[in-house]
């Protein structure tokens, strides 16, 4: 036992090599005064002033959040129900397809859900008439089929886990059902929502694939501005817009552990002080 | 999971209709915009390609539909081919995932408690940046120019004879580069499952077998590996699918004279404009995703069910 934690432990240590020096090189040369992005010119910031003044980018981020705001609410609303429906009601007619239909979506490679919304959009369209455009609309709508699965995941996984006991006590204990939802079922699996909306949001935030699909003229998300920008190749304003977003998400990350672990210690200590002050 | 369900809950929910509404919004969202575009495509693949606007008809007599486009796809060399890469890129991918995120997720279960949230925290926070940006770090990485070829070209041409010496390695627009960045970008799909599944391993097995005289790497191929099996199957999936389908890595890394399946069904209905064949081509690919799912699911509920009685 005493040799392999070494094997082990060095592999961490190349596993996370593997994952960090890409995006530190990238952070690197983002200060790099050289057109060229992988050959370092001198030190510069003039790509920062450059993106900051790039209304182009301020305006995809703005449409990008928007769509992820309203998705990921849409999304964590349905896929919280169809969590309840299949963690708490046990016998209802086509139960195995709601449940095939929310484990799909997490199988079917993304290019396939991009084309089939977007034909759906076409034959609607032109069977509708609506949607006349595609956009702000189509994006949404496609963002919330895929991501509501992620969330009913993450729900039903708490709900399936919980002690349903709490809830029959408090309904012997005289709560009416809704009573129950409220202050029983809601709050306990409420960390589970709220992770799943997180996810939701990130997913939609982070979309490439679907999004070039349901897109139409004049909205470009964030990603897909990156996309086209990539593609035509390496450039020092991304860099510093790649540097810009892995700040912002490290800080979040690392802000929203410290919370939930805090959180999380508080929790344990009341239940010890709980158990103690009972005994 | 719980099989009772208080019967009051239930008669509530029907009186007021909220337990309707809880089921039916959900069923038909998914239904309308997952399962009624699926068909569409499904029926689109047995359409005919004709130059208006939208590009497709059906035939006008018995019995509709054509052929056609699986017929290509059984015998045009270009699908043949895409289909073989796609499953050797995303074999070779999901087995590196495995050869390096197996040592890491079990190295994870053997430091202390908050060490281990810190190593996990730093498995999930490049997968929380932007998926398209990770993929540009390692384009810029892959370069011809960049420090990272220069000094890999160093390394080679130190080690072989002068005769075999290169200015620069080519790794953008190859197979190898889109396996890297797949490799890359997957990681931590293999490394969590795995790493949840060794974490609720019972260590007082590894000490009996030790006990017992094992060497370690005979509790590692008796013990451990054997109980890490549906974390393998599991990260592999997570790994495998999404990589079979993959379409940005082989856009922005891959070479076009290789295309992978995502990069094909692209291409037929955005350049080509071919939507029956784009249409054929994804049902394939999801046939070939779906079909060794299910059967993986009816034997494990059968293994399952022996096991029960």
């Amino acid at each position: 036992m005493n040799r392999r934690p070494t094997f082990l432990l060095t592999m961490i240590f190349f596993g996370l090599a593997f994952f960090y020096v890409p995006i530190f090189s990238m952070i690197f040369f983002s200060f790099n005064r050289s057109r060229l992005a992988t050959v370092w010119g001198g030190f510069s910031t003039e790509w920062y002033g450059k993106l900051f003044s790039n209304s182009q980018i301020g305006d995809a981020a703005i449409l990008s959040l928007e769509i992820a705001l309203l998705s990921a609410t849409a999304a964590t609303i349905l896929g919280t129900f169809a969590g309840l429906a299949l963690a708490r009601f046990k016998q209802f007619r086509g139960r195995s397809l709601l449940a095939g239909l929310v484990t799909a979506p997490l199988i079917v490679p993304e290019v396939i859900t991009g084309i089939s919304s977007l034909l759906l959009f076409i034959m609607m369209a032109q069977w509708l008439g609506w949607p006349a455009k595609r956009g702000f609309t189509t994006i949404t709508i496609a963002h919330i089929t895929f991501s509501m699965t992620y969330v009913t995941t993450v729900v039903h996984s708490r709900l399936s886990s919980m002690d349903m006991s709490l809830e029959e006590a408090a309904m012997d204990l005289g709560s009416k059902p809704w009573q129950v939802l409220r202050d029983i079922t809601l709050p306990v699996i409420s960390p589970a929502i709220l992770s799943g909306w997180l996810l939701a949001f990130t997913i939609s935030l982070d979309d490439v694939v679907i999004t070039s699909f349901t897109t139409g003229p004049g909205y470009t998300t964030l990603p897909i501005l990156i996309w086209s920008k990539v593609k035509l190749g390496v450039t020092p304003d991304i860099n510093a817009l790649a540097t810009v977003i892995v700040v912002i998400v490290g800080l979040g990350v690392t802000l929203s552990t410290i919370i939930l672990t805090r959180a999380e210690h508080r929790r344990e200590r009341d239940i010890q002080l709980a158990i103690a002050a009972n005994k | 999971m719980s099989d009772v369900v208080p019967k009051h809950v239930d008669s509530w929910f029907n009186r007021r209709g909220w337990r309707d509404t809880i089921i039916a919004a959900p069923y038909l969202w998914l239904v309308l915009f997952f399962l009624v575009p699926f068909f569409i495509v499904v029926v689109m693949s047995f359409a005919k390609t004709v130059s208006q606007s939208p590009p497709f008809a059906f035939l006008p007599e018995w019995p509709y539909i054509r052929w056609e486009a699986y017929n290509r796809l059984i015998t045009d060399s270009l699908y043949i081919r895409s289909f073989f890469i796609s499953i050797y890129n995303a074999t070779v991918a999901t087995v590196s995932c495995l050869l390096i995120g197996y040592p890491m997720a079990l190295g994870i279960t053997r430091v202390g408690r908050s060490a281990q949230r810190l190593l996990l925290m730093l498995i999930i926070l490049p997968f929380w940046t932007s998926f398209l940006l990770r993929v540009y770090a390692w384009i810029g990485l892959m370069g011809k120019n960049s420090w990272f070829n220069v000094a890999l070209t160093a390394a080679y041409n130190a080690v072989v004879p002068t005769s075999w010496a290169i200015d620069s390695i080519q790794m953008m627009n190859t197979n190898f580069a889109v396996v890297l960045v797949m490799v890359y970008s997957y990681l931590p799909f293999m490394i969590l499952p795995l790493y949840a599944n060794l974490e609720r391993l019972d260590t007082t097995l590894n000490e009996a077998a030790m006990d017992l005289g094992s060497k370690p790497w005979q509790v590692f191929k008796d013990v451990t590996l054997p109980l890490s099996i549906p974390g393998i199957i599991a990260g592999g999936l997570l790994v495998f699918i999404p990589a079979a389908g993959e379409l940005i890595i082989p856009s922005l890394v891959g070479n076009a004279a290789d295309p992978m399946l995502g990069r094909v069904i692209q291409q037929e209905f955005g350049s080509n404009r071919d939507w029956p064949m784009a249409s054929a081509v994804a049902v394939a690919l999801l046939l070939f995703l779906v079909g060794p799912l299910i059967i993986y699911n009816y034997f494990a509920a059968k293994a399952q069910a022996g096991a029960k009685s």
